[in-house]
């Protein structure tokens, strides 16, 4: 049996409501359509009143979770595309992140974003916009970059009792494929060594992730050791991993697919300098998307994101130092 | 108001109607045959990313197009290949978009539907449904506050996107400055595979109009001398300063929400209703019946149009793409604020 990342979403959700008579799924298309990824094929069948079409109204949506989050329901809302998730930007970032801290009362709700660049999807298909949540205080917010970890968090997601932005790549989403679904999990907050090597550090998250291991593998042939990190969860981040593995290596690199200004590789050099620059070499380094909106075209779109070309040749001149 | 039908023209108003009429079906025959080809072209793999048609509405899109002047505001949509080519663009223009050419008007950075030429007042929408018409109200707002008079701005819609707050923000809005605003809304039956129930619940979305204190006007979507004469009609008396119009036409998409799509939960009842009928083919045999055109006529436009886009496609596929390395990787304007980042930081 094989199992892709796209898949072990849907199980996810078909678990969390199977278990929790409190779960319920909102968004456009997803009812008797299962959603334009398919990521909740069949749950509307399976669970009649469950899974329910929304309006294309993505401020209500987010609205109405936070309502029946108050009244004691663990709502699922699935945004089209991570993309239209700033048109409920408000309902998630003012009433969802601080309904806890104002009131004492929690707000349990996994808002999934399907985010990151595919070829052709262009400036408004294609974002990566993990660092606008994880920014606001009172969110959760997690990237997973593995079958495994796609299933176990979003049924985590779904049980703690904070707002979650869940965080799924479309790139994963058929490229990714397990064994099996995992029987035990790492914990949301911990790190994971993907990959174990001496001479560099490099972290990544979700799809860098891979483009990272890849890297890595072309830098194996010369004769390098690339320690990989995956992060899981940008927020919270697991910074005692990630200090740990530069305390081993020396070096670090930061990959992120999205924009650099003010984003997580930068939190993360922001922390290890400041907490633990006595652990570097070098000068730590950090490799983003352009600094443009994501283009259409192939070829401008493969030279915006980091590839693993890109992350061996940043690589290459950290290790030369 | 509800127009059908033409009511019989006098003799005067009768050639330009009919000179009209040709013209919107010819835009309309080229844009679905340029929609032919977007599939055609997708299907053999030679597009990125989503193929978004128009099949089924091409005689609203073009009836909103050819109303407006060149020196007017519009912002299409999605399903409105005929209302741009009624507006001016060229079929050269809309092909380097979904194929990426460098030579487009996007330039490779966008594409498919995604197209425009603001300078012309032809507006390039963002995906965000809704989005584009506070910026329609802007521009004409613009015009105003310039002492420029006589435009009007059309936006396109679908019964989905009624449902954002954006819509109602900005039909309110016009309202209070009283704008030449022409919402013109395809009542489809469906967005992607959600039906109308599940986004409204008003017996027709034209009833929206009057708790904003907008005019509204309702008309049969798949036939074009009403849609012609309701379009027109919306626009002039835009034009004429009576503030905001909306136009709502019922109609059925015609095709898969894009092509990756094979609509199957269309109600097979709908598609065999009046609902469903082929605009294409009720313009055609209108055109036959008032013996306006014979049908020799109609399939030389065909060759003709086929023809055209083939050339374009050809032309265009000898274009060069994007090259990542002329690539201006920066995204503001004002350039002596362009900050410069470090290579590693990807800038
Ligand atoms: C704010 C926003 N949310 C979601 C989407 C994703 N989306 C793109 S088209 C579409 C359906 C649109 O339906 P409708 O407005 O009826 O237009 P139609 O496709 O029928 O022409 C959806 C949900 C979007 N583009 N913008």
């Amino acid at each position: 049996m094989s199992i892709t990342y796209l898949e072990a979403i849907r199980e996810a959700q078909s678990h969390a409501l199977r278990d929790d008579p409190r779960v319920f799924i909102y968004g456009q298309d997803i009812g008797a359509f299962g959603g334009a990824f398919k990521a909740t094929k069949n749950l509307a069948r399976d669970f009649p009143g469950r899974v329910l079409d929304a309006p294309i109204s993505e401020d209500a949506m987010v609205g109405m979770a936070v309502g029946a989050a108050i009244e004691g329901l663990r709502p699922i809302i699935e945004m089209q595309f991570a993309d239209f998730s700033v048109v409920g930007f408000n309902q998630i970032v003012n009433q969802a992140a601080t309904l806890f801290w104002r009131t004492n009362v929690p707000c349990p709700i996994t808002i999934r974003l399907p985010f990151g660049g595919t070829e052709g999807g262009g400036p408004f298909h294609s974002q990566s916009i993990e660092a606008i949540y994880a920014h606001y205080p009172g969110l959760i917010v997690l990237t997973p970059a593995t079958v495994e970890d796609a299933y176990s968090m979003l049924l985590e997601a779904v049980a703690i009792d904070d707002p979650v932005i869940f965080c799924e790549h479309k790139f994963l989403y058929y490229h990714l494929k397990a064994d099996a679904l995992p029987s035990e999990a790492l914990p949301i907050g911990k790190a994971r060594i993907a990959r174990e090597g001496r001479d560099l550090t490099v972290v990544a998250y979700s799809a860098m992730v891979h483009e990272a291991l890849a890297a890595a593998a072309e830098l194996s042939a010369e004769g390098w050791e690339i320690e990989v990190v995956d992060l899981r969860s940008v927020k919270p981040l697991d910074t005692d991993t990630i200090m740990a593995s530069v305390a081993r290596t020396g070096r670090l690199l930061c990959v992120g697919e999205s924009w650099p200004w003010g984003g997580v590789t930068a939190e993360i050099i922001a922390r290890v300098a400041s907490e633990g620059f006595g652990l570097l070499d070098v000068p730590p380094q950090r490799l983003n998307a352009r600094d443009t909106p994501v283009p259409y075209h192939p070829n401008l779109w493969m030279a915006h994101r980091p590839t693993a070309r890109a992350i061996a040749a940043s690589a290459r001149k950290i290790l030369r130092r | 108001m509800l127009h059908t039908v033409l009511d019989t023209p006098p003799v005067g108003e009768t050639k330009a109607a009919r000179d009209q009429t040709l013209a919107a079906y010819r835009l309309m025959l080229t844009a679905r045959l340029l929609d032919d080809k977007y599939a055609a072209l997708y299907r053999g793999g030679k597009i990125h990313g989503g193929v978004f048609l128009g099949r089924g509405q091409e005689a609203l899109s073009v009836a909103i197009g050819i109303s407006l002047k060149k020196t007017d505001i519009f912002a299409p949509l999605i399903r409105d290949a005929a209302g741009r080519l009624a507006f001016g663009e060229t079929v050269v223009d809309a092909i380097r978009t979904y194929l990426g050419s460098a030579l487009g008007p996007m330039r490779g950075r966008d594409g498919n539907v995604h197209r425009g030429r603001p300078l012309e007042g032809y507006l390039p929408m963002v995906s965000h449904l809704g989005a584009m018409i506070s910026v329609v109200n802007g521009t004409l707002f613009a015009r105003r506050l310039k002492g420029v008079s006589g435009t009007v701005g059309a936006t396109c819609l679908g019964d989905g996107a009624t449902s954002t707050g954006a819509f109602h923000e900005a039909l309110n809005q016009a309202a209070v400055e009283k704008l030449p605003l022409v919402l013109v809304v395809a009542d489809n039956q469906y967005a992607y595979s959600t039906p109308t129930s599940r986004q409204f619940v008003c017996e027709d979305l034209a009833d929206k109009a009057s708790g904003y204190g907008v005019a509204a006007h309702s008309v049969d979507g798949t036939d074009l001398v009403a849609c012609l004469k309701t379009a027109g009609e919306a626009v002039a008396r835009a034009r004429s300063g009576e503030g905001p119009q909306l136009i709502v036409a019922r109609l059925l998409r015609l095709c898969g929400h894009g092509e990756h799509d094979d609509s199957h939960y269309i109600d097979p009842k709908l598609k065999t209703s009046p609902l469903g009928r082929d605009c294409l083919k009720v313009a055609e045999e209108f055109l036959l019946r008032q013996q306006w055109a014979d049908s020799a006529t109609l399939d030389g436009w065909r060759t003709e149009v086929v023809r055209e886009i083939e050339d374009a496609v050809a032309q265009v596929r000898r274009e060069p793409a994007p090259d990542p390395y002329d690539e201006k990787w920066q995204a503001i304007s004002s350039r002596h604020l362009i900050e410069l980042h470090d290579e590693d930081s990807g800038s």
